[in-house]
C-alpha cells in the first residue's frame, strides 16, 4: 500500500552535499592549525592564519558545519521515514538549509578576523547569533510540524533525540549568547566572572550533550537497526537511556571548572552528576552495539556498520573516560593539559565523526536514487584511514596531556617544583607532530569520501532523482516502523 | 508490555507532551546551578581596591579577546600545591567580577597568565609578543607583529566603556572623557602590555595574609 505521497529528500541531498564539503573544511583548518603547535612559522605572521584565531574556527567548522549540517539532513530524513509523512514547510526545509550556510560562511570568515565574544564553541558576534536564532525555530518549526502530520502515532526513539536537540540546544544558544552590543561587531556579555564561567560552561558542556551526544544518538538509533536490518535490541532500555540522559547531563557542566574560583558545591554537584552520567551513555551504547547480535556478518562486508559500531565503541570509551576525568582527583591531573584534547577528540572524530559517516554512507544512497555507494573499495579506504587518523591523535594527545600533567606538578622532596614550564612543552613537542600526521590521515579519508559521494551523485546530477513513495503504514509499532524505514 | 510503560505510550504518542517534557527535564540542572549564583552576584560587591578597567588596559583586554590568548593560556589558578607554587596565590572570585566575559581559558599550551602582572619587564612583554622565540628560543607561540603599528580608536573604546556602564561597571562621566587622553598615540601593543602587566595585582586583602607560593618559578 502507498500514499499518494513523496518523501521530500531534495533538502537532504543538499545538507548531504554541505556536511561533505564542511568535513573537509573544518578537518583541514585543525590539521593546519593543529600543525602550527609543532611549527610556530606556519602562520607565516599572517593574523587570520595564526593558531589562536583558527582554533574556534576548527571547532565550529567541524561541530556546527560539519556537524551541524549532517544532524538537521538526517533529522529531515528520520523523521520523514519514522513518521511515514512528507515533510512539512519544504520551502521553510529550504530556507534553513540557506540560513544555517550563510550562518556557517558567516562565522568562519568573521572569527579569524578577530570578531569574535570568546565564549568557547559560541564565538561568533551577536548578529550571526541572532540569525542562527531564526535559523534554528525554523528548524523547530519544520521538525515539529513534520511529527505533527506524522501517520505513525508512536514517536520512534530516534525522533525523541533529535527533538531534545533542538529544544535544548535552542534554549542554550539563547541563554549563553545574551549581550549588550557595542557596535555590529562587538559585544559584552551580561555576565562576568564566576557567573558567565558557569554559564559558559553549562552551555559549552551541553553542547557536548545535546548537539554532539543527543543529535548523533538520534541518528544513532536510525542508522545502527537500518544497517543491522534488524529492531532495536531493547526498546524499553532506550526509554530509560533518553530520559535519565537528557536530564542528568545538564547539571554537569561544573565539571569544567574543578577547583577553580566557582563555589565548591557546584564542582562538587558536577562531579556527581558527571559519574551518574556513565550509565545512560553505556546504555546508549550497549544499546547499539548489541543491535548488531545476530547480523555481526555484516559488519565483516558493510564500511557503513563498520563506522557504526566503532563509532559506539568509541562512545563508550570517551563517555567512560569524561566521567573519570570529572572526578577531582583525576581532574586536578588532567585539566588544562592535552588530555581535554584527546578526550574532546576520541568523542568526537571516534563516535561523532564515525556514526556521520557510517549514516551518511547509510543514506547517500537512498537519497540520490542509488542502490549502492558508488566504490566500496573507497569506503573501505575511508574507514582505515580514519581509524589511523583517530588512534594516531588519540593516543599521542593522551600521552602529552599525561606527561604535561605529571611534570606540572612534579616537586622535588624540599617542596620546590622540578621543571620550568617550558620543560614539558619541550617534551610533547614531538608528539604534536605526530598528532598533525593523524589529521592527514582523517583530511585524506574525508577526502575519499566527497570523491564517492560526487560519483553516486552522478546520475542525480543528470536527471532528476525518482521520489521516493511514502508508504501506507501497516503496522502502528514504532520498532517495525524503524526496521521498514 | 510492563504496567507502568503506559505512562510512557502516553508520552511517545503525543508530541507536544514530548516537547514539554524534555524542555523541563533538560532545563533543571541549569536552573539549580546558575540561580544561585546570580543570587550570590547581585549580594557580593567588587572590593573596593578592585577596580573596572582603565581605557589602556581594557583595549588591552579586548585585543587579547580578539587574539585568542585565552586558547592557549588560563587565568585561573588552581587551588593546587603544585600550582600556587608556580604561579602564585590561587584564583579568586573578586578577580574577575570585571572581565566580560571571563578569561579563565581551559587548555595551558602556555603558562597560566592570572598573576603575569610584573614579573616580566614591559620591554621583555614586547619583544615577546612580537617575535617570542627571540626570548625564549623552544617557545611555539605564535609571533604577532601586527600590534605594533595598528593604532587604538578612542572613541571606540569610549563607547565600549559606555556599554559596560549600562552593565553596571562605576565608570563615571569623567571616567570615559579621559578615555582620549590616556590613549594618544597608544598601540595595540602598548595596550596589551599595558593589560598582562596589570594582571593579578589587585588580589583583595582578606586574601593576602594567607601563606601561598611565592609563584616566582617562570
Amino acid at each position: 500500500m502507498q500514499t499518494n505521497e513523496t518523501y521530500d529528500d531534495h533538502v537532504i541531498r543538499l545538507f548531504l552535499m554541505a556536511a561533505s564539503i564542511w568535513g573537509i573544511v573544518g578537518m583541514t583548518i585543525g590539521t593546519y592549525a593543529g600543525a602550527q603547535l609543532a611549527w610556530p612559522a606556519l602562520n607565516f605572521d599572517i593574523p587570520w592564519l595564526t593558531f589562536s584565531r583558527l582554533r574556534p574556527d576548527h571547532t565550529f567548522g567541524v561541530i556546527f558545519a560539519f556537524g551541524g549540517s549532517a544532524l538537521i539532513g538526517t533529522c529531515y530524513y528520520v523523521i520523514q521515514r519514522t513518521g511515514h509523512t512528507r515533510l512539512a514547510f519544504p520551502r521553510l526545509a529550504n530556507l534553513t538549509f540557506w540560513g544555517w550556510q550563510l550562518a556557517c560562511v558567516l562565522t568562519m570568515i568573521t572569527v579569524p578576523l578577530g570578531y569574535t565574544q570568546s565564549k568557547e564553541y559560541a564565538e561568533a558576534e551577536w548578529p550571526i547569533d541572532l540569525l542562527i536564532t531564526v535559523v534554528w525555530v525554523a528548524i523547530g518549526v519544520v521538525f515539529f510540524g513534520t511529527l505533527a502530520r506524522r501517520r505513525i502515532q508512536h514517536i520512534y526513539v530516534a525522533a525523541w533525540y533529535y527533538g531534545a536537540f533542538i529544544i535544548a540546544v535552542g534554549l542554550l544558544h539563547v541563554v549563553n549568547n545574551l549581550v549588550v552590543p557595542v557596535s555590529l561587531t562587538k559585544s559584552y556579555p551580561i555576565y562576568s566572572g564566576v557567573v558567565d564561567a558557569m554559564v559558559q560552561w553549562w552551555y559549552g558542556h551541553n553542547a557536548v550533550a545535546f548537539f554532539l551526544t543527543a543529535g548523533f544518538l538520534g541518528m544513532m538509533y536510525y542508522f545502527v537497526p537500518r544497517q543491522a536490518q534488524q529492531p532495536l535490541w531493547s526498546y524499553r532500555f532506550s526509554i530509560v537511556n533518553f530520559w535519565a540522559l537528557i536530564s542528568v547531563y545538564m547539571w554537569a557542566g561544573s565539571h569544567h571548572l574543578m577547583y577553580s574560583a566557582l563555589p565548591d558545591w557546584v564542582q562538587g554537584v558536577g562531579m556527581v552528576f558527571s559519574l551518574v552520567l556513565l550509565m545512560p551513555s553505556w546504555g546508549s551504547a550497549a544499546n547499539g552495539l548489541f543491535t548488531f547480535n545476530g547480523s555481526w556478518q555484516r559488519v565483516k562486508n558493510d564500511p557503513a556498520a563498520k563506522f557504526m559500531v566503532l563509532a559506539l565503541v568509541f562512545y563508550a570509551a570517551s563517555t567512560f573516560e569524561g566521567s573519570m576525568m570529572a572526578i577531582k582527583t583525576v581532574n586536578a591531573l588532567s585539566h588544562d593539559t592535552d588530555w581535554t584534547i584527546a578526550h574532546v577528540h576520541s568523542g568526537s572524530i571516534g563516535w561523532v565523526a564515525m556514526i556521520t559517516i557510517g549514516s551518511l554512507y547509510a543514506m547517500a544512497p537512498r537519497v540520490l536514487g542509488r542502490e549502492a555507494m558508488h566504490s566500496h573499495g573507497a569506503m573501505e579506504a575511508h574507514f582505515w584511514l580514519h581509524t589511523t587518523g583517530v588512534l594516531l591523535y588519540v593516543l599521542s594527545m593522551w600521552a602529552a596531556g599525561v606527561t604535561e600533567g605529571l611534570m606540572w606538578r612534579a616537586t622535588n622532596p624540599d617542596g620546590s617544583l622540578v621543571y620550568p614550564f617550558i620543560d614539558s612543552l619541550m617534551t610533547i613537542r614531538p608528539l604534536y607532530v605526530v598528532r598533525a600526521l593523524g589529521g592527514v590521515f582523517m583530511v585524506t579519508g574525508m577526502l575519499c569520501m566527497a570523491w564517492n559521494l560526487w560519483h553516486t551523485a552522478a546520475d542525480a546530477r543528470r536527471s532528476p532523482v525518482r521520489p521516493v513513495p511514502v508508504p501506507e503504514p501497516a503496522h502502528d509499532s514504532p520498532v517495525a516502523a524503524a526496521a521498514a524505514g | 508490555m510492563a504496567r507502568g510503560y503506559r505512562y510512557f505510550e502516553a508520552i511517545e504518542k503525543r508530541a507536544a507532551i514530548l516537547g514539554f517534557g524534555i524542555a523541563i527535564m533538560a532545563s533543571l540542572g541549569g536552573l539549580a546551578e546558575i540561580t544561585p549564583l546570580f543570587v550570590h552576584a547581585s549580594t557580593v560587591r567588587a572590593p573596593a581596591d578592585i577596580k573596572p578597567y582603565d581605557p589602556l588596559r581594557l583595549a588591552g583586554k579586548d585585543i587579547y579577546v580578539r587574539e585568542g590568548c585565552y586558547l592557549c593560556h588560563t587565568q585561573m589558578i588552581r587551588a593546587l600545591r603544585a600550582e600556587t607554587e608556580r604561579y602564585g596565590h590561587y584564583s579568586v572570585a573578586e578577580e574577575s567580577v570585571y572581565d566580560r566575559p571571563q578569561l579563565w581559558g581551559s587548555k595551558r599550551t602556555g603558562p597560566d597568565l592570572a598573576r603575569v602582572g610584573g614579573k616580566y619587564s614591559d620591554e621583555w612583554q614586547r619583544l615577546h609578543l612580537l617575535d617570542p622565540r627571540k626570548v625564549v628560543p623552544q617557545s611555539n607561540m605564535p609571533a604577532y607583529p601586527w600590534l605594533e603599528h595598528e593604532p587604538i580608536d578612542a572613541s571606540d573604546i569610549m563607547a565600549r566603556m559606555r556599554t559596560l556602564r549600562t552593565l553596571g561597571d562605576g565608570y563615571s562621566d569623567a571616567d570615559i572623557a579621559a578615555a582620549p587622553e590616556a590613549l594618544q598615540g597608544k598601540t595595540a601593543l602598548d595596550a596589551l602590555v599595558a593589560y598582562l602587566q596589570g594582571m593579578g595585582t589587585h588580589l583583595p586583602a582578606s586574601y593576602t595574609a594567607a601563606a601561598g607560593g611565592n609563584g616566582d618559578q617562570p
